[in-house]
C-alpha cells in the first residue's frame, strides 16, 4: 500500500480528488478558489487602510487561509512520508526541448536552474521568480480567479468568462514558453 | 474546530498536487508544449466530473451542510478583464511553473525559493488593487 501511494499518482486519480475537493468545499458552504487568499492576505496585513479593494471583512475568508495552511502541510507530508524521490517523469520531447534552453533533465520535482539556492541568490534567478510570482498575483486578481477558480470551478459551472480566462492563461503560457523563454534562457 | 475540515481538505489538496506532479515546473512546461496528456487529464477529469456534479446540484437543489441552498453566482460579463488578466496570469504561470495553490505546496515540500514567488504574488495582487480602477475591465 505504502509502496503504491509512494509512486506518482495517475492523472485520473488526481482529477477525481480535485473535483471531490471542490464539491466538499461547496458542501461546506464555500467555494474552490485559491488565489482569493492573496487578496485576503493583503487585507489582513492592513492593506484596506490604503487601498479600497482590500477593505473588506477578511475574517470571513479565514476558512480559505486554513485551506492554504493545509496545502503547505500536504506538500510536507507528500515529501516526508509519501515520496519515493523519483524525478518527475516528463516526456522525452520536453526534456530535449528544455535542454536546448540550458535546463537539465529532472532530478527531482523542480529544475535546479530555477529553484536552487544558487539560482535564488543570482540577480537573474531572483528576477525570474519575482516576476513570475508578480504576474500570477496581478493576473489572477485582474482575471478574477486562477486555475482553481476559473479552470476548475468556473468551467464546471459552464461559465463563459472562465473559458475566456482559461484561453488567456494559454495565450500567456504559450507566449512565455515559445517566444520569451528563448530570450530569457 | 469548525476549521478543521478545511485543514484536512487543504492537506488532501496539497498531497494530490505533489503526488500527481501538478506542482512541478516541468509538468507545466510539458503542458504548454503539448507533449503529454498528463495535465490535461488531471484538469479534464476534474472539469468533466465537476460539470456533472454542478448540474446535479442545480437539478436536485442540493443543500450544503448548514441546510442552505448551494448557489452558483454567474461571473460578471466581460471579455477584456478575463482575456488580459488571464494572459498576464499565464505568462507568470509558465515562468514560475506554479499557480497560487501549487506555490504553497512547493513551500511545504521544501522548495523554499517558492516563498519568493508567493510573496511576489501577494505584491502583484496588491499592485492590482492599487491600479484596478485605471484598468479596462
Amino acid at each position: 500500500m505504502i509502496e503504491f501511494i509512494s509512486q506518482p499518482w495517475t492523472w485520473w486519480v488526481s482529477g477525481i480528488i480535485i473535483a471531490s475537493t471542490m464539491f466538499l468545499l461547496l458542501y461546506f458552504g464555500q467555494s474552490f478558489g485559491f488565489s482569493s487568499n492573496l487578496r485576503t492576505i493583503c487585507s489582513a496585513a492592513g492593506g484596506g487602510k490604503f487601498v479600497k479593494f482590500f477593505d473588506f471583512n477578511w475574517r470571513s475568508q479565514l476558512w480559505n487561509l486554513v485551506f492554504l495552511v493545509g496545502a503547505i502541510l500536504g506538500g510536507f507530508i507528500a515529501k516526508q512520508f509519501l515520496s519515493d524521490g523519483a524525478p518527475v517523469a516528463i516526456s522525452e520531447n520536453t526534456i530535449s526541448d528544455l535542454a536546448k534552453l540550458g535546463i537539465s533533465a529532472p532530478t527531482s520535482a523542480q529544475p535546479n536552474e530555477l529553484f536552487s539556492m544558487e539560482a535564488l541568490f543570482s540577480l537573474k534567478g531572483f528576477l525570474i521568480l519575482a516576476l513570475g510570482g508578480l504576474m500570477v498575483g496581478f493576473g489572477s486578481r485582474y482575471a478574477g480567479g486562477c486555475t482553481s477558480g476559473h479552470a476548475i470551478s468556473g468551467l464546471s459551472d459552464l461559465q463563459l468568462p472562465s473559458l475566456i480566462a482559461v484561453i488567456g492563461f494559454f495565450i500567456g503560457g504559450l507566449l512565455m514558453t515559445f517566444v520569451l523563454f528563448p530570450l530569457i534562457f | 474546530m469548525k476549521f478543521i475540515k478545511f485543514l484536512v481538505l487543504g492537506t488532501l489538496f496539497g498531497i494530490v498536487m505533489a503526488k500527481s506532479e501538478a506542482f512541478s515546473w516541468f509538468r507545466i512546461q510539458e503542458m504548454f508544449r503539448f507533449q503529454a496528456f498528463h495535465m490535461y487529464g488531471i484538469i479534464g477529469t476534474a472539469v468533466i466530473l465537476g460539470a456533472i456534479g454542478v448540474a446535479l446540484i442545480k437539478k436536485y437543489q442540493i443543500r450544503d451542510i448548514a441546510g442552505n441552498p448551494i448557489n452558483f453566482f454567474p461571473k460578471e460579463k466581460s471579455v477584456m478583464r478575463y482575456l488580459i488578466g488571464g494572459t498576464i496570469f499565464g505568462l507568470g504561470w509558465a515562468l514560475s511553473g506554479a499557480c497560487p495553490g501549487p506555490m504553497v505546496v512547493n513551500i511545504g515540500y521544501g522548495y523554499l525559493s517558492m516563498i519568493v514567488v508567493f510573496v511576489f504574488a501577494i505584491v502583484g495582487t496588491y499592485l492590482y488593487g492599487i491600479i484596478k480602477d485605471k484598468l479596462p475591465h
